[in-house]
Formats: C-alpha cells, structure tokens, sequence
C-alpha cells in the first residue's frame, strides 16, 4: 500500500497523515452540522407547514417571519456568513476556529435550505390524510408524528440526501478558519502547491462520500414507498 | 340523533365571502340511512363536516348524540369524533401502511392491546369483505378494495354515525353498488346511522331512506324517497330524478324530430307517470280495452324505490278525439300523471 501509493501518488504519500486528519475533520463537520441541522429543519420545516394559512395550526405571524428569515439566510453566500458568524460562534462554542468553530456557521448554512426540503416533502403528504386523521380523532401533535412525518419518510430522506451532499460542499469553504476537511487539504496541499495527484485523490473520496450518502437516501427512500 | 340548528358557514371575508352552508337545519334519525344531494358546490361536502366538525359552523349548533359539538372543548371533540365514522371520495388511506396498518391506527389510544387490536382488524376486514388483503398495501388495491378498507377504519372505534362524502363517486357503476350494498346490510346488523353525500340520485335511491337537496348552499326540498320521487317540487330535484330515468329522453327526441316521435294526424304523444304507491291494475291495457284506443308504449320505465313502484311510460295514443279526452281522464282518475308532450290535432 505505502509502496504503491510512493510510486504513482508521491504528494499523497508525502502528506498521508493530513489526507486521514482532513478526512477525519470532514466527516466529523458532516456528521454534527448534519445532525444539527436535520433536526432544526425538521422543527423548521414542520413549523412552517402547520402555520401556514390552509396548515392545521394557522399562525400567519410565526409563518411570515420564519419564511422570511429563511430566505435570508439563504441569501447569503457561505462565505461571508461564515465571518458574519464569528462573534455568535466564539459566543456559542467558546471558539471560532477549527472543526468546533466551523459548525456553527455550518449549522446556520445547512439549516434554512433542510428546513425548506423538510417543508417540501410535508407539503406532499396528501391533505386527505390529514382531514381523516382528524376526522378519526388524532390531536395536532399525533397528525405531524404519524402522518406528517411518517408518510414522508421517503421524501425527508432524499431531502437529507441533497442537504448532506451539498453540505459536504459547504465544508470545503469551512477550510477558511482553520477546520481543515478534504477541500481545505485539496486547496494547500494540491491546488496551491500544484500537485494535482492529491486533487484527484480528494476528488475520488469525495465521490465516494457522495455515493454512500446517495445510496443510503435512496434505499430509506425506497424501503418506505409502498 | 343528529341535529342540525340553523347552521351556516362562510369562507373569506368582505369581498370575497362564499356562503357554502346557508342556514340548514336538518334531523337525522337513528338508524336511518340519510342522504344529501346536491350538484357540485352546492355545499353538501361543507355541511358534512360541519356534523363532526371539520368545519366549524359560523353560525348554528350541531347535536350529535344529544351532545352539542360545538361546545365541546378540542380534548372532548375529538372523543366525540372517534364516534363519528368518516369515509371519502379518495378513501384517505396511508400510503406506508399496509391495510391492518390503516385499520388499526385509527384504534391506537382506545385501551386495546395488540392481540385484542389485531383480532378487531381481522374481524373489521371480514366484515367489510376483505380478510385476505390485511398485508396487502393501498397502492396494491382496486378502489372498491380501498373503499372498503376505509370503511373498516371508519367502524374501528363502533362509531354511532358514518359520514359519508361522496364515497362512491370515484367507484365504477358495479363497485359503486357492492359497496351500496355493504353500507346497507352495515346499517341493518349495526344499526349504525349513516349520512351520505352524493351528486348521484341513483345513490339516493339504491340506499337511503330520506334525503335532503342542496342548492347554493341551503337545502330546498327534504321528505322521504318515496315522496321526493314522486312529487319532486323543485327544479333542482326534478333534474336529478330525470337523471336516474330515460323518461326525459322523449321531449330530446320530440326536439329532434325523431322518426319514432312523427304522429299521424289526430294521434298525440303523453307520459303517464305512476304517483300511488299501489300499481298494480293493469291500467294501460284497460284503458285501452275500454275506450277502444290504440296505446303504443315506446318507453317505459318502473322502478322499485323503498319498496314501491314508481316510474311511468311514454306512449302515442291513436283513436277518436273524443275517446281519447276520455281515456285521459280516466287515469288521471285513477291517479296516473298525464302530461300530453305533442299532440297531432286534425283541424
């Protein structure tokens, strides 16, 4: 392995504990901002779904600002959100720097654009289901639990899907204040240096990142359509 | 059993104010199968669920087992309505789960437990005639089949009432009347009451036992089937009986000048309409034996509503004049509707 990897992939060799750091600090970005975020967007997204005006709970106050403030989150490029973030990061993780402090911008990146997949996929659901639950019975709360979300699994899951994988993209920029991550070590390492081998490496894991993601999404997805 | 009070119910504000439901008041007895009729955005889908609330009444009260469900608070309405079947136009069934799924979700919360819960499913899918189907999912169902799963769901907590929105307008003609029949024989070995939503009055007539028409959101004309039959008042009720029979068609074929409708000189076209509920002299026969007429029937229809004939025929009487004046009296003695449609009088 060491031996092949010297021959055809020298840069990568070079740099090999780095390539494991920066895999390692994606993964874990991914894995707590996705974390984080899927279940703020599912709040999010289930909120604005219920207080929208035809919703169950109507509240066109909590609907209005939320859109709103959706949209404008969504408005702003990565980038600048993520030094537009630093007081509030350093105020909320104690630091601003590094994987910690790359979460939050992160979270509040990822966040508004899962709240409005988890928005779209509840949308779906068929307002039948909802007028029978009630017409059975069931409390608001029991409607968002087991018809809401239940009969949107297949859609929350692939809405996770695309999240999480432009979110892997999010972290490559996250690289901007020191979280390291695949895109920053691409950046350094190959780009700047011009050693395309580890360009091509960082790519290839990126894709396979990618494509276990996919894989995942589809197969709930899947397992849930009836 | 169920009482409706002058309810009324608007949508929107200023400008833009519907009025679906405009002061109805109905009573609905137990045990009985009731139907409500009307053309699409007459009002009768609101109406329906102003009875468990799905739309709250803006004006009006709503008594359902001598409890007014407008009083109710959420936690007390939402008892109420597990007493209160309801099936659909599009069934409503979950799509991620199977057909026991569906059935037993609406019992969660009712103290079963699991064995107690699947035995009911299994009972609830042997009634409604699909046993077999229990793992089977919606998607894998015909509609009939759906329909019935629906209707298993909406008995699962032995409701009192089942609503019914136009349950059998997605169905075809045959399903429509299996699943007629399975609303009927539940009714007679449940005793359960049943209010039926329908722009079909071949619905009507197949089940129910009173109905009440709709227009512009008040109801016009209510009575029994029998009398609504027979004696329609409003316009709006006299084009839904032409609906359910091919007497009409004879003034489209007198417009069109039909060859069947060309009447020699002195012959005339009527429609004899049958209004007591005992036909059973043979009255065209007689009436021509009598007068010495000729009575030639080109249509005739008789159906059995609530046990009694009613319906009627076309027919091109031919004769003397003066036999004829007769012969029209005396079943119009006999209390036959005579409506003369043409009339090739020689001058």
């Amino acid at each position: 392995m060491q031996e092949w990897l010297e021959t055809y992939l020298p840069n990568v060799a070079d740099s090999f504990p780095v390539l494991q750091q920066s895999i390692l600090e994606t993964l874990q970005m991914v894995l707590a901002a996705g974390l984080i975020s899927f279940f703020l967007g599912v709040l999010l997204g289930t909120i604005l779904t219920v207080t929208r005006r035809n919703g169950i709970l109507p509240n066109p106050a909590v609907y209005q600002v939320l859109d709103k403030l959706i949209n404008l989150f969504r408005s702003i490029p990565f980038i600048i959100l993520l030094f537009c973030l630093l007081p509030l990061t350093r105020l909320l993780v104690g630091t601003a720097i590094g994987v910690r402090g790359a979460i939050v911008p992160l979270v509040f990146g990822t966040t508004p654009f899962f709240a409005r997949q988890i928005e779209a996929s509840l949308w779906e659901v068929d307002p039948g289901l909802i007028e029978a639950a009630q017409a059975m019975g069931n409390s608001n709360f029991e409607i968002i639990l087991h018809v809401y979300w239940r009969e949107s699994i297949a859609g929350i899951a692939r809405g996770t899907t695309i999240t999480l994988i432009s979110l892997i993209g999010l972290t490559a920029m996250a690289g901007a204040v020191g979280a390291g991550g695949l895109g920053n070590y691409a950046y350094i390492y190959g780009q700047q240096r011009n050693r395309m081998d580890i360009i091509y490496v960082t790519v290839v894991i990126l894709v396979l990142m990618v494509s276990v993601i996919q894989i995942i999404g589809n197969t709930i997805a899947k397992r849930n359509t009836h | 059993m169920i009482e409706l009070t002058h309810v009324s119910k608007d949508f929107g504000k200023g400008q833009q104010e519907v009025h679906a439901v405009r002061d109805v008041s109905l009573s609905i007895d137990k045990g009985e199968i009731f139907g409500i009729i009307g053309f699409s955005g007459a009002g009768k889908s609101t109406l329906v669920r102003c009875i468990n609330l799905l739309e709250r009444p803006t004006a009006g009260t709503v008594t359902v087992d001598d409890k007014d469900l407008t009083a109710l608070s959420a936690r007390e309405l939402r008892q109420a309505r597990k007493k209160i079947g309801m099936i659909f136009q599009h069934f409503n069934l979950m799509p991620s789960r199977t057909v026991a799924g569906n059935v037993a979700y609406s019992m969660r919360g009712s103290g079963l437990n699991r064995k107690e819960t699947a035995d009911k499913v299994a009972h609830l899918l042997e009634l409604v005639g699909i046993g077999d189907k229990a793992n089977a999912y919606p998607s894998q169902l015909s509609g009939g089949q759906k329909q019935r799963v629906a209707i298993a769901r909406a008995l699962a907590n032995d409701p009192n009432v089942l609503l019914c929105d136009e349950a059998t307008s997605a169905l075809d003609p045959q399903t429509t009347r299996s699943i007629l029949h399975l609303l009927k024989h539940l009714n007679e070995t449940l005793g359960i009451t049943i209010v039926l939503i329908t722009h079909e009055m071949a619905v009507v007539k197949e089940i129910c036992s009173r109905v009440a028409v709709m227009e512009h959101g008040s109801v016009v004309e209510q009575g029994d089937i029998f009398s609504i039959f027979v004696s329609p008042k409003q316009t709006v009720t006299q084009d839904f009986i032409r609906t359910t029979s091919n007497l009409q068609k004879i003034e489209e074929l007198i417009a069109e000048n039909a060859p069947i409708t060309q009447l020699k000189p002195g012959e005339l076209i009527v429609r004899l309409s049958y209004t007591e509920r005992n036909t059973s002299e043979a009255l065209i026969s007689s009436a021509s034996r009598q007068f010495e007429i000729d009575i030639n029937i080109i249509f005739a229809n008789i159906e059995n509503v609530q046990g009694a004939p009613i319906g009627g025929t076309v027919a091109i009487i031919s004769g003397a004049r003066e036999r004829i004046t007769a012969a029209i009296a005396y079943l119009i003695e006999k209390n036959v509707g005579v409506e003369v449609l043409k009339d090739a009088r020689v001058a």
